[in-house]
């Protein structure tokens, strides 16, 4: 073993900058092929016609060759009505909605467990930290759908909460959270939380509590010192963690399928059945582009953000 | 000025010697940053063996010079030789050099012998030379003890002379040195100062020394390079620059002095005549730079080469070198005393003093109208 | 002042109670004789035989358990390539391109993700005749894509942080830079290779979306199988198997953090020691 890392390592010590090269091209190329590749695709198929056929799809670029004449010509169709279809139909332009509304309401109350939360631990001894911050990303360890799963057993009637609400005698007879937009709320929430503690918590771990000792020196109360100071400075970290939170939040499938109601509409549901009920892979495509363009800015935002972060913890 | 310089003044002065061939050349050296000059068209010659500082403010560019030696970065324009070989395009590990850090940059992960080893086994020198020549290297700086523990295990001053000891265990012809007692604590720094002159006169080593302790380089060195703004503002043995500055800024950047703006009267062969309105009185300067009657100059007068008395001197010389004035303030700092003393022109002066009788006898108190007088070798005259 | 303390106390408690309140009632359940996981009848076992017995969620486990532990490795690979590039190279031609097609997998919806590898995979093999088909090929390379941002960020903010004068000092005594990242970087980065492998293996094990588009027939992973089963309805199985998820991953963190603790401790000792020796 020894002596294969060591020829490995003088093999690629003669091969110097050489390797710098590599090691840039390969996760770039990779990138390249897997992640940009793919979105020119899907924007072309978008403009293509649904078939019959394998794959179900018509080709955007047909030779024709006119025999006569002994020429031929290439010809490209671009067929714009699925994207008439999504702003001629109400269903399209309500699951848009519907979604940009559930992830700002995701967000918010992330935001509003998650900060308390953030600012708690960073508050908390040094030594307690660690373990506590343990604690909130513990959950995202264990399966995404097997903590959608919980919240079937709690919200639906007959479930954990209706129970509990029929014996304290609040309520006579089954309550039914499951399969509402609550439903929804409540189980994005749960599975983004931590998302949204840990870029909140590390500015705020961050942030010098000689501030606040010097704001109150000057003769500023607590709840005051908070809001011009702690909040203003944590801003980075709320920015960072409600788009970590709300992007992905827009684009949510699985919590919507297995939580909400057949009316909660989500322009991830949306897509995902247009592609494997109906079959129908321009119009998914078209979703798709329709979906990005919405998140375009927020994904910009948040990379800017990154970007600064990478930056500043050079 | 305190510290009296460590090593015995060296009658070998290769500088001097335009038959010498220096080891390091840089040449009209410019690195930049974007549209930021780091480094400014720096000259300079280093010969074998000397200890060579460079001195200077935050961000004048001492890193950045020394990191171009290093070859962590390529001069923008210029051309640096080191043994005559030109450095451009060489790369770090081919190079004659090597650097202590100021952070030391000893590797976390291995112990202080595997530390010290680590430039050896890249040169694929046997086991056994590297065992002794990391145990001779850890006796030296007498760190023998401690060569199984991690860097994490040993104290700041243990560290600093482990990178030491890694950074001369190749035997480098120039070794760079950024700030190396940075991190040490003022009694420790002196001792350290100390070895490092031994080490680098028995080992004769090149050593450049980036400092911003004036103290330091001083006490260190054979020739200072002050810098400025990425640029050199004098190049000279300590007693050099602190003697006969070439400018203000290196003139008030060493130590403290009292500068006297005046225009030039006469000069007869290398006496200079000035007259300064706000000294009041007629300033003559020895061993002057001629200057054209009528010109601006600046007179810098070290505050120790000023006596100062309660008594009107006799016979004082014809008012020149001469002028009265107030004591305002005294600071006691046990073995001199600093005196400022406002001038009837407003211009407050700063004398140091011996405290050759004990403080309660001192004939000179607040308040006291006192004369001041220095001797025409006292001064030095700036031009710009 | 008081009240305040008493408030964030409350808010880290209600926090913490929302995270596991829901995991503490599934592993409850999971013990339940009755199949309606909701109303308690009796302890038993039989749920945890049962799930020993379904032979199609075990295979399906087998085939995640494959394709994370390779896609997680293949994400090291290219995160840490891609992390070393993004923070010791300088500028080089296209990286605020690479910066963000680093960063944007981090957000991107994972249905748009799922579509537009499954189109690529489609139209690369009309026109390459490969891949052929779509199963454990197509999945493993969709996890790497996405779980290997996450990876390059932690390796990346793991690079950043540490002191960059260390590979330098090393190349300053004679290591070539490869030399250079064996020795030096690699090791000191370990802690963080280790940390983004388990982030993409959990994150590989866990996805369901993904996994639904690009997979083919007789490629099923576990989550599609939950996914599945849980859409028609609860079964006390799931709570089984998520118990046993949550042991798992409760050892391994109990593990984990009593090597840590003793590291903790062991370099207190030395740091003292280093005091005395001063
Ligand atoms: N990689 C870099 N990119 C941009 N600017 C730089 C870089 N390195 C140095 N500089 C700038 O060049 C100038 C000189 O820096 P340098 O580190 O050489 O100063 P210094 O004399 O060593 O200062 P100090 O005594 O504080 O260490 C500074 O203004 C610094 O901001
Ligand atoms: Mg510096």
């Amino acid at each position: 073993m020894r002596t294969v890392v060591a020829i490995l390592v003088s093999g690629l010590s003669r091969i110097g900058l050489w390797g710098r090269g590599v090691v840039v091209a390969v996760p770039y190329l990779w990138l390249l092929l897997f992640f940009m590749v793919p979105f020119l695709i899907v924007f072309g198929i978008s403009f293509s016609e649904s078939i019959i056929a394998q794959p179900p799809y018509s080709s955007l670029v047909e030779w024709l060759r006119d025999e006569d004449a002994g020429t031929s010509k290439l010809q490209i169709l671009l067929n714009i009505s699925n994207y008439f279809r999504l702003g001629g139909d109400d269903l399209y332009i309500l699951a848009y909605l519907n979604s940009l509304r559930i992830a700002a309401v995701t967000t918010l109350m992330c935001l509003a467990i998650g900060y308390p939360m953030a600012y708690a631990i960073a508050k908390a001894d040094p030594a307690r930290r660690g373990p506590l911050m343990m604690l909130v990303i513990l959950p995202f360890w264990t399966s995404f759908l097997i903590r959608i799963y919980a919240w079937i057993g709690i919200l639906k009637g007959n479930g954990v909460i209706s129970n509990l609400l029929e014996w304290v005698g609040i309520t006579s007879g089954p309550v039914e959270i499951l399969y509402s937009d609550w439903a929804v709320y409540i189980g994005m929430t749960y599975c983004y939380l931590p998302f949204m503690v840990l870029p909140l918590y590390s500015t705020l771990e961050k942030m010098d509590p000689s501030l606040l000792e010097a704001a109150a020196d000057l003769g500023s109360r607590p709840l005051k010192s908070f809001l011009s100071i702690t909040l203003p400075l944590s801003l980075p970290g709320i920015v960072a963690g409600s788009l970590l939170v709300f992007i992905p939040a827009v684009g949510e499938f699985v919590t919507p399928e297995l939580l909400g109601g057949p009316d909660t509409l989500m322009i991830g549901r949306v897509l995902w059945n247009e592609f494997f009920a109906n079959r129908d892979w321009p119009v998914a495509s078209a979703v798709a582009i329709a979906l990005l363009l919405v998140l375009v800015i927020p994904i910009m935002i948040f990379q800017h953000v990154q970007g600064k972060q990478a930056e500043a913890g050079r | 000025m305190a510290g009296q310089p460590i090593r015995k003044p060296t009658r070998l002065e290769p500088w001097q010697d335009a038959g010498q061939t220096p080891y390091v050349r840089i040449e009209k050296v410019t690195k930049t940053f974007g549209d930021f000059v780091a480094v400014d068209e720096v000259s300079l010659s280093i010969y074998r063996n000397e200890f060579f500082a460079l001195l200077g403010g935050s961000g004048s560019g001492k890193t950045t010079l020394l990191r171009m030696l290093a070859g962590f970065e390529q001069p923008t324009e210029g051309r640096i030789y080191i043994d005559g070989v030109d450095m451009a395009g060489i790369p770090p590990y081919e190079r004659p050099v090597n650097m202590m850090f100021q952070s030391y940059a000893l590797f976390p992960h291995m112990t202080v012998e595997q530390n010290v080893a680590f430039g050896l086994k890249q040169d694929g020198v046997a086991k056994a030379e590297i065992r002794d020549r990391v145990a001779e290297m850890l006796g030296m700086v007498q760190l023998s003890a401690f060569g199984r523990r991690r860097p994490h295990q040993l104290s700041g001053g243990q560290r600093q002379r482990v990178a030491l000891a890694r950074s001369l265990v190749k035997r480098p012809k120039l070794l760079l040195l950024d700030e190396p007692l940075g991190a040490l604590d003022k009694k420790l720094r002196e001792r350290t100062q100390f070895e490092l002159v031994n080490i680098q006169e028995k080992l004769g080593v090149t050593f450049i020394v980036v400092t911003h302790d004036q103290e330091e380089a001083m006490t260190m060195s054979s020739r200072i390079a002050v810098m400025n703004h990425g640029v050199i503002a004098q190049v000279g043995t300590p007693t050099e620059i602190y003697e006969y500055p070439h400018s203000r800024f290196v003139a008030e950047f060493i130590g403290s002095i009292n500068m006297f703006d005046g225009r030039v009267v006469s000069t007869e062969g290398d006496q200079v005549l000035v007259a300064s309105e706000e000294a009041g009185c007629e300033l003559l300067i020895a061993h002057a730079t001629p200057a054209p009657a009528g010109s601006p100059v600046s007179v810098a007068i070290r505050p120790e080469k000023i006596a100062l008395s309660k008594e009107p001197v006799a016979g004082g010389g014809d008012g020149r070198n001469q002028t009265t004035g107030i004591v305002r303030e005294i600071a006691y700092l046990g073995d001199v005393s600093i005196y400022l003393v406002q001038l009837p022109t407003g211009k407050t002066v700063r004398v140091t003093a011996p405290n050759v009788t004990r403080r309660t006898e001192m004939p000179i108190t607040w308040e006291d109208e006192v004369t001041l007088t220095w001797r025409p070798f006292a001064g030095v005259v700036l031009t710009q | 002042m008081k009240r305040r303390i008493g408030f964030l106390s409350w808010a880290l408690l209600f926090g913490y109670a929302f995270l596991y309140v829901p995991i503490a009632l599934l592993v409850v359940f999971s013990f339940n004789e009755s199949r309606l996981v909701t109303v308690w009848s009796g302890f038993s076992t039989k749920w945890y035989a049962e799930l020993l017995h379904n032979d199609a969620l075990l295979s399906a486990a087998g085939l995640s358990f494959q394709v994370a532990a390779v896609s997680a490795t293949l994400s090291v690979l290219l995160g840490t390539c891609a992390g070393l590039a993004l923070t010791r190279f300088g500028r080089f031609r296209g990286r605020t391109l690479f910066g963000g097609m680093i960063t944007a997998p981090l957000v991107m919806p994972e249905v748009i993700t799922g579509l537009s590898l499954l189109l690529l995979f489609v139209a690369m093999e009309q026109w390459l005749g490969w891949p052929d088909g779509r199963g454990v090929t197509t999945i493993t390379i969709a996890h790497t894509t996405f779980t290997m941002s996450y990876v390059a960020v932690v390796i990346q903010s793991r690079l950043a942080g540490m002191d960059g004068s260390l590979e330098e000092a090393a190349m300053d005594l004679g290591a070539r830079p490869a030399k250079v990242f064996f020795v030096i970087t690699l090791p000191l980065i370990a802690p963080a290779l280790v940390a983004g492998w388990l982030l993409a293996f959990t994150l590989s094990l866990d996805d369901v979306v993904v996994a639904s588009f690009v997979s083919g027939p007789g490629s099923t992973t576990l989550p599609m199988v939950i996914f599945s089963s849980v859409k028609f309805g609860i079964s006390p199985q799931i709570n089984a198997l998520a118990t046993l998820m949550v042991l798992v991953v409760a050892t391994g963190i109990f593990i984990a953090s009593i090597v840590m603790a003793r590291q903790d401790r062991q370099r207190k000792r030395d740091e003292q020691m280093a005091i005395q020796n001063g």
